[in-house]
């Protein structure tokens, strides 16, 4: 039995392929993601332990406002220095270090502009000298004030060689100084995991860095020989009391990595999207590949019940079909996966400035979900087509009766009904009532959705596709080919089901992008009463900054009116953490923003009182007069007196504090700035001076109001274009599905072909009829995705509305476009069938049994 | 019509007035019109009758392959009326044998495969003295690993047939096995049916309208119009053709 299962298998290897490479993508991407985090983590492990290498035990401050990995990165508190004798004073200690750094020294390139990180910081620290890992390459350690050595990662990326005069900022804008070393790593590393690294003085560190003299931010401790490092923790920890942390290295390492890996969990996110596309749609592939299958083999299925296979057997029989597809294409799968994961790494390795790649491992996770993925995926496709095996009656062998039409009637209804949970499940969770689960109900909703649409789609298809096969229906082949595509409304429907899934999440997510887009853009416009806007792109986990000084001389410029910048920290407010920003003028921005008072004023603010607008008051219960205590990033608590509160806005919200505030932010420089000019001043003649105050501020620039809400909006491409990948993705295992279908309606027809050709038609026009057929399935499935993607799309931004998303924007030009590249995805899956057909030998054809 | 002689042990199957009924309404075909008949065991049977006239629905009946709308069916000492599909399958896999006029075997397995199949579908092993001896006698000996579209039509029936011995059951079921061979090729397989039945003891059922295979067998039943007519012991082709001629007349007679 099993036998004979197999080698009926291996007759139809093409078929396997085909229907077994989705699955092969689903575990290439779901293997992949593990491979890459593994290779990733192991990699950083290995970078940690070396960078702690030199420390037995470490000592900080514990940071003012702790935060997660999600609101950003802690800040080390600064400490007296002679907190580092009393560390010297504790038995065991052989050598305490007292170190400065600090996340934010960038240097400003040879080519004016400043060197940036995707991921690992910019550390900005003192010069402690030659250690057992740092190694200095070339020159010398800074003696001076104005000197620095940078690692040979920021060297070569900047361009820079000793003896240049370098700009670094810092938190004090830009300065120059003289670059008199470059140092590397043990092992001749040019830096740690990519890390851009900065040494300066331990004075101008702590002035640069911290903002003020006489302090650290740690100190690396060694011990005396024999004394365990825990135990040296502890005692430290005891004499130092709380406030401060004391870990041994291997803690520190440990932490560090570990809290890396967590950032990798995002990258692995994304795969694993990626990988649910593929599978998903793989679904729908095998499901139709294992229906025409057991379709095509009614009579051998037959006969095999004649001969005495019981229903079990024939389930069995095709469920180890499924099973040796699934097997095959995990172990494919999971090689293309270790691949796929050891290039992405190595990829991100070196984007992310040359982090050693530890070798690539294929951890077990890899393989044991690359075989449960593969082989629940394709057993579950293969189950209905298994069960309606099992049901051909074995008269049927001796029956020339092809699988009579069943009605859809079934079909339909469990559509309508799927189709409604999952409109149910959408509307729970868009209307937010799902509480934690909202992002699953939703996802849920959308699947369970597709798969009744994709169950209605047989009965949709009848008179769509005789629709759209009126385009073709002007030449015969054209005619036969729109017949044959309506000729099985299951196995259409199937095909197109398997495109619909792809296009609708691109069209989708295009509707609620350009809604957002759109909503943002007239928000903006109808909000925002100033013609120049000051502000950079963030591109890692600190914004981009400019010196505080170019506002007062902007306001300055002839032709200004009004100017005002802002400043923006995380902050525990009253016990809570919270985002803040500080305003240069208050006065000018509620102008600007034509802010409204709803209790207090808002129009000027005091060294010690601060705003709120009305839904945050509203939710903490805040009102006018009462005092809170606000910790920012550096500096001491300090209480402030609710002054007034503002309608908030979709655009701006939360709690100001006064400018004086801000030199205790994380960074006490501006981040954004608001110029409204004068009435008959035009934005040509005050640009060009502004962009000359900012010449010493290269993060950030100077742009009107249309083009910085261009900049705002463009953070939304970059998601459009990941949608966009995926798309492609589903598109491609959607061909493959088309090909397969009408493959195998091919060979199916193999005898009315060579009936056809054998009353003359040509070979052109049977790949004409051919090509027909796989055009109307291909434009069938993008029509129903651009109509299922724009209604999914449309009630997701109907439920935002409260969210500031008004605006519905239905993205025609490329809903068209998808159902023009459906048109030519169609004549490229026809290509191979169309030859085949059009190969066929007339008269064996015809003997075709 | 009680269940007289299930256990009657000369009897290897046997029809009880057996009625089938295709379709209803405007579109309702009788197939069957109250059969009643007894298949002995060791026998070999043809069915004979013009086309249409409800041999191979008889046979279909008789082999529990499709349900009978009143009557009862045994095969050996089951009824076969009733059973549920499970009782279905074990009854096609352990007592009954199957040669179809076509399509008789899977193109991806070798013959010595789909001769064996019945066995290997059952978890069964061949008997090798008995496997053996059904080679020799259709003689396939040498084509034992071609797979059917390597073999001629009158192998592939030798195949079948040899398949349907191989497990040895109640009866064997032939509908038109030579139907769609040669002469000389359907002559081999006859005689072949017929030495299973002389020297086996095998018993066979076979549904033909050609008198020249019907005068293989020891005894001739003929069916027309849904009902039998007629019957025939030792038949020779010549008095079988006689027979289908007076039927012929009969049926015109029925008809007008
Ligand atoms: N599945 C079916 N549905 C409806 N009518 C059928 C079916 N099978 C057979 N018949 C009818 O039953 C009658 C007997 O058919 P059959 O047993 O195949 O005849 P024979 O084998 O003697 O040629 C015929 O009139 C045929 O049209
Ligand atoms: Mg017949």
């Amino acid at each position: 039995m099993l036998r004979a299962t197999l080698k009926s298998l291996l007759a139809r290897k093409l078929r396997l392929v085909l229907s077994g490479l989705a699955v092969v993508l689903g575990v290439m991407f779901v293997s992949g993601a593990f491979v890459l985090t593994d290779t990733l983590g192991r990699s950083f492990d290995a970078v940690f332990s070396s960078a702690y290498s030199q420390t037995d035990v470490g000592v900080a401050a514990k940071p003012k406002i702790e935060m997660s990995e999600m609101e950003g990165e802690e800040v080390q508190a600064p400490f007296p220095a002679s907190v580092l004798d009393e560390v010297r004073s504790v038995p065991g200690v052989a050598k305490a270090t007292g170190t400065v750094a600090a996340d934010g020294a960038q240097v400003i390139g040879s080519n004016g502009k400043v060197l940036t990180s995707f991921g690992p910081p910019q550390i900005g620290q003192a010069w402690t000298g030659e250690d057992g890992l740092t190694e200095l390459r070339e020159g010398r350690g800074p003696t001076a004030d104005n000197e620095i050595a940078v690692n040979v990662t920021v060297a070569d990326a900047a361009k820079i060689k000793v003896g240049d005069q370098v700009r670094v900022q810092t938190l004090e804008p830009a300065k120059p100084f003289t670059l008199v070393g470059i140092f590397g790593y043990s092992g001749g590393r040019d830096s740690l995991g990519g890390v851009q690294e900065v040494a300066f003085t331990e004075k101008a560190a702590q002035q640069l860095l911290v903002g003020e003299t006489g302090v650290y931010t740690g100190i690396t401790v060694k011990a005396d020989s024999g004394v365990s490092h825990t135990k040296l923790r502890d005692e430290i920890a005891t004499k130092l009391g709380t406030g401060y942390e004391v870990k041994t290295g291997q803690q520190l390492s440990d932490e560090a990595s570990d809290s890396l890996k967590e950032g990798l969990a995002f990258f692995n996110n994304i795969l694993l999207g990626f990988a649910g596309v593929a599978l998903f749609v793989g679904i729908f592939l095998i499901l139709n590949t294992f229906s025409i299958i057991v379709a095509q083999r009614t009579r051998e299925l037959a006969l095999m019940r004649a001969v005495g296979a019981s229903r079990g057997q024939m389930i069995g029989s095709v469920l180890v079909e499924a099973i040796v597809i699934g097997l095959l294409a995990s172990v494919l799968g999971l090689g293309a996966g270790v691949g796929v994961g050891a290039l992405l790494a190595y990829a991100f390795g070196s984007l992310g400035g040359g982090l050693q790649m530890a070798s690539v491992g294929i951890p077990l996770a890899a393989v044991i979900s690359a075989f449960v993925v593969g082989l629940f995926v394709t057993v579950i496709a293969a189950v209905l087509p298994a069960l309606r095996a099992s049901r051909i009656p074995p008269v049927a062998a001796m029956q020339d009766v092809a699988t009579p039409d069943r009605p859809l009637t079934k079909i339909t209804v469990a559509g309508a009904v799927v189709g409604a949970i999952g409109g149910a499940l959408l509307g729970l969770g868009l209307s937010g009532n799902a509480g934690d689960s909202t992002l699953w109900t939703i996802l849920a909703g959308v699947l369970v959705t597709f798969i009744g649409v994709a169950l209605l789609t047989p009965l949709i298809s009848k008179p769509v596709v005789a629709l759209l096969g009126r385009l073709f229906s002007w030449s015969v082949p054209g005619k036969l080919g729109r017949l044959n595509s309506g000729r099985n409304p299951r196995r259409t429907a199937i095909t197109a089901a398997a495109l619909m899934v792809g296009i609708a999440l691109v069209t989708g997510v295009t509707v609620i992008l350009d809604s957002a887009k759109s909503s943002f853009t007239s928000l903006a416009e109808n909000t925002i009463d100033a013609e120049l806007v000051i502000s950079g792109t963030q591109t890692g986990p600190r914004p981009p900054s400019f010196d505080p000084a170019v506002l007062d001389q902007a306001a300055k410029l002839p032709g200004v009116q009004e100017t005002a910048g802002i400043y923006w920290d995380r902050a525990v407010i009253n016990g809570e953490n919270d985002g803040v920003t500080a305003i240069s003028d208050v006065a000018a921005l509620t102008d600007i923003y034509h802010a409204k008072a709803t209790a207090g004023t808002i129009s000027s603010l005091g060294d010690d009182q601060m705003l709120v607008d009305a839904d945050t008051a509203k939710d903490k219960g805040l009102s006018v007069g009462q005092s809170l205590t606000v910790q920012t990033t550096r500096g001491d608590a300090k209480t402030y007196t609710l002054s007034g509160i503002y309608e908030a806005s979709e655009l701006y919200g939360g709690f100001v504090l006064p400018v004086a505030a801000a030199k205790d932010f994380a960074v006490p420089k501006p981040t954004q700035a608001y110029l409204k000019l004068a009435p008959g001043t035009t934005v040509a003649q005050v640009q060009p001076q502004v962009e000359a105050l900012l010449a010493n501020s290269p993060e950030v620039s100077v742009a009107d109001r249309a083009t910085f809400i261009d900049q705002q909006t463009s953070s939304l491409d970059g998601v459009l274009q990941m949608i966009q990948i995926l798309l492609a993705l589903a598109i491609l295992i959607a061909v493959l599905g088309i090909v397969n279908t009408l493959a195998l309606s091919v060979l199916e027809r193999t005898r009315e072909l060579g009936l056809l050709r054998a009353i003359g038609l040509r070979r052109a026009q049977t790949m004409r009829m051919v090509t027909v057929e796989a055009v109307v399935i291909s434009m069938f499935g993008a029509i129903l995705g651009v109509v299922v993607g724009s209604g999914l799309g449309a009630s997701v931004v109907r439920a935002l509305k409260d969210q500031g998303i008004d605006d519905l924007v239905l993205p025609w030009a490329q809903m068209g476009l998808f159902v023009g590249v459906a048109a030519i995805v169609g004549v490229v899956a026809a290509v191979l069938p169309a030859i085949r057909a059009a190969r066929l030998d007339v008269l064996r054809a015809i003997a075709h049994e | 019509m009680t269940a007289t002689s299930a256990s009657d042990t000369h009897v290897a199957a046997r029809a009880s007035d057996v009625w089938k009924v295709y379709g209803s309404g405007e579109a309702q075909v009788i197939a069957l019109r109250g059969v009643t008949a007894d298949f002995e065991r060791g026998r070999f049977t043809a069915i004979m009758g013009p086309s249409g006239s409800g041999k191979s629905t008889l046979m279909h009946c008789l082999a529990g392959l499709d349900a009978v709308t009143r009557g009862q069916v045994f095969i050996g000492g089951t009824q076969v009326t009733g059973l549920g599909d499970a009782g279905l399958t074990k009854l096609r896999r352990d007592k009954v044998g199957f040669i179809f006029q076509q399509f008789n075997l899977l193109p991806t397995l070798t013959a010595q495969e789909n001769i064996l199949l019945p066995l290997s579908i059952a978890g069964r092993k061949a008997d090798q003295a008995w496997f053996d001896t059904v080679i020799e006698t259709v003689g396939l000996r040498d084509r034992l690993g071609h797979r059917p579209s390597q073999l001629s039509g009158g192998q592939q029936q030798r195949v079948a047939c040899a398949r349907a011995l191989v497990a040895r059951p109640e009866v064997i079921f032939a509908d038109e096995p030579t139907g769609n061979l040669d002469s000389r090729s359907g002559a081999e397989v006859l005689g072949f049916l017929k030495r299973s039945v002389r020297e086996y003891g095998q018993t066979i059922v076979m549904v033909t309208h050609d008198p020249v295979a019907a005068s293989y067998a020891d005894r001739v039943v003929f069916l027309a119009d849904g009902q039998i007519v007629s019957e025939l012991l030792d038949p020779t082709p010549e008095a079988v053709l006689d027979t289908m001629k007076r039927l012929d007349v009969l049926t015109v007679g029925v008809a007008e």
